[in-house]
């Protein structure tokens, strides 16, 4: 009975500090193989058709563990502000491959493809191919063919492209009169700072991954300061016109009546005035994308 | 001959239920339906859909386990406890026992499929807050996994009739695969030339093709599942199955049983 005992207390104690150091041990065996060893493995089976055949039949489930990698992959890349997401578009190949009808991953993975690195892959033509499958796939689901447009009007600035995507997704039915307003701005003012600022809003106001919304919300705030910095030289520009002299400061424009007070940028600090009449935000690496469509519209 | 066969039919649940191994797989099915919901948090706006597909495809994959690890045993451990003797001793007919072992194990898979439906129907409840028309429509697609189950439990017991467990699950599950394959294999007949055409196409017929049961993706993104492909996987479903049993029944009349 005490012999029994013992053994049990020694098994008891192994069983528990055994575990423990597995658990250590484990630690350094991934600290040695990297965060993103599994997901580099994954793609062992590169092709999506093959993966398809090997799944018996259960393929969607397949695509929904897929679609999570891929997530979790440009998560992992995106939060080291990595400047390489090398393995994204296969993983959504994959993906789309394995169940087709799979809206969300031409939606958001196409976002998370054609952004600028770091905050996407930079491959907006990888993005375009997606959509354009997914669009061959779903021809029904108009929303596809506004992120199409989208992609070639951000961030390809191809604003012809981006008009015939916006025109071909109006004609889907039930698509948003919004879509047939789109694609006659993308006539008339291709790449100008509103048409964008509508854009990136829907893109906010559509988009449930935080990743895609801080990038909106970064691009949002860019712009917002662009369109607050051009309306703000144009009102040095009155007053130089009207006083033949530059002002020194914000007072100076309140005082004559173009402004009602000091101006902030999105941020909430007041833009700062030079003394060649040019202005500027505070702090220019708050907003990484200032000046991306101002060129354009001067 | 009808109280015979439900006598058979009834026993053979009561021992499917016993089995250990028909626990483990409702546990672990119910488990994986049940982190379900934990699982979907780590995807994008697709809660629903990978619900949809882990909850269906483990009622789909864990039944299929459960008809083959219960079906190789049915006949074999019957002749194994010595227990057979006794029935066939009794005014039962050789072909009423594995019709009755059929049905026994088809009603198990049922009561099992039932179980699990009840739970990811609970678990779907959970991650929506409420049941819309559109969740109705999935009954479809479990209607389809069950007429699944109804041709592997007759292709394991065929396979069971006369062979031994551990070959009758290999070639359950080899008749599985190649039946997800049903359609490729069908279209590469299609393509053949010659003798191997007719081969192929003998193969595609003579082996089940599951491939139009499986409507999980479809039921996961809500498209319309025809009244005609009801129809028809129903109509093929019954007709296989019964093939396959009437295979057992020939094999096992004839079998040796000294």
């Amino acid at each position: 009975m005490k012999r029994q005992r013992t053994v049990t207390i020694v098994a008891t104690f192994l069983l528990v500090t055994l575990l423990a150091g597995s658990v250590l041990a484990r630690q350094r065996v991934e600290g040695v193989r990297g965060k993103e060893a599994t997901l580099e493995e994954i793609l062992y089976v590169p092709s999506g058709k093959a993966l398809q055949r090997m799944s018996f039949g259960y393929s969607s489930l397949l695509a929904d563990i897929y679609w999570t990698r891929a997530v979790q992959y440009f998560g992992a890349r995106y939060d080291v502000h990595s400047t390489r997401y090398d393995l994204l578009a296969p993983l959504l190949q994959i993906t789309t491959d394995l169940d087709p009808h799979l809206i969300v991953a031409y939606q958001t993975g196409s976002i998370f493809l054609s952004q600028k690195v770091p905050l996407g892959a930079g491959q907006p033509d990888q993005a375009v191919a997606l959509l354009e499958k997914g669009i061959r796939e779903n021809p029904e689901y108009w929303r596809l063919y506004f992120t199409l447009g989208f992609v070639h009007y951000v961030d390809r600035k191809d604003y012809k492209a981006a008009q015939e995507a916006f025109d071909k997704g109006s004609k889907v039915p039930g698509a948003l009169v919004w879509m047939k307003v789109m694609a006659a701005r993308m006539a008339e003012h291709g790449g100008d700072m509103s048409t964008a600022i509508a854009l990136w809003q829907h893109i906010f106001d559509t988009n449930t991954d935080k990743t895609i919304r801080e990038t909106a919300s970064l691009h949002l705030d860019s712009l917002h300061a662009d369109l607050d910095m051009e309306s703000l030289e144009q009102a040095v520009h009155a007053y130089f016109e009207r006083t033949g002299a530059l002002p020194r400061d914000w007072r100076d424009l309140i005082h004559a009546g173009f402004l009602r007070g000091i101006p902030l940028d999105p941020t909430g600090a007041p833009y700062k005035l030079f003394s060649d009449g040019a202005v500027q935000v505070q702090d220019p690496s708050m907003f990484k994308f200032l000046g991306e469509f101002r060129t354009v519209t001067k | 001959m009808t109280s015979r066969l439900s006598a058979i039919t009834l026993n053979t649940f009561r021992e499917a239920v016993r089995d250990r191994v028909l626990y483990n797989l409702i546990l672990f099915a119910l488990l994986l339906v049940a982190t379900a919901p934990l699982f979907s948090q780590i995807s994008i706006d697709i809660e629903r859909l990978v619900l949809v597909n882990v909850g269906l495809s483990s009622i789909s994959l864990f039944g299929v386990i459960i008809a083959i690890f219960i079906g190789i045993g049915l006949v074999s451990k019957e002749i194994e406890k010595k227990t057979l003797y006794t029935i066939l001793a009794r005014p039962v007919r050789r072909w009423e026992f594995i019709v009755g072992k059929y049905f026994g194990l088809m009603v198990t898979l049922v009561v099992n499929a039932a179980l699990m439906a009840v739970g990811f129907y609970l678990a779907l409840l959970i991650t929506q807050r409420k049941l819309t028309g559109e969740d109705g429509r999935l009954f479809v697609a479990i209607y389809f996994i069950i007429l699944e189950f109804l041709i592997i439990t007759a292709v394991t017991l065929l396979f069971s009739s006369f062979s031994t467990p551990i070959f009758s699950a290999i070639f359950a599950f080899a008749v599985f695969v190649i039946g997800t394959f049903g359609e490729d294999l069908h279209n590469f007949a299609a393509a053949a030339q010659g003798i191997t055409k007719w081969a192929a196409t003998g193969a595609a017929y003579l082996l089940p093709n599951l491939a139009p049961l499986n409507v999980i993706g479809q039921a996961a993104h809500n498209q319309p599942i025809s009244g005609s492909l009801i129809l028809f996987n129903t109509l093929y479903a019954l007709v296989y199955s019964a093939a396959a049993t009437a295979g057992a029944v020939l094999i096992f009349e004839r079998r040796n049983l000294k």
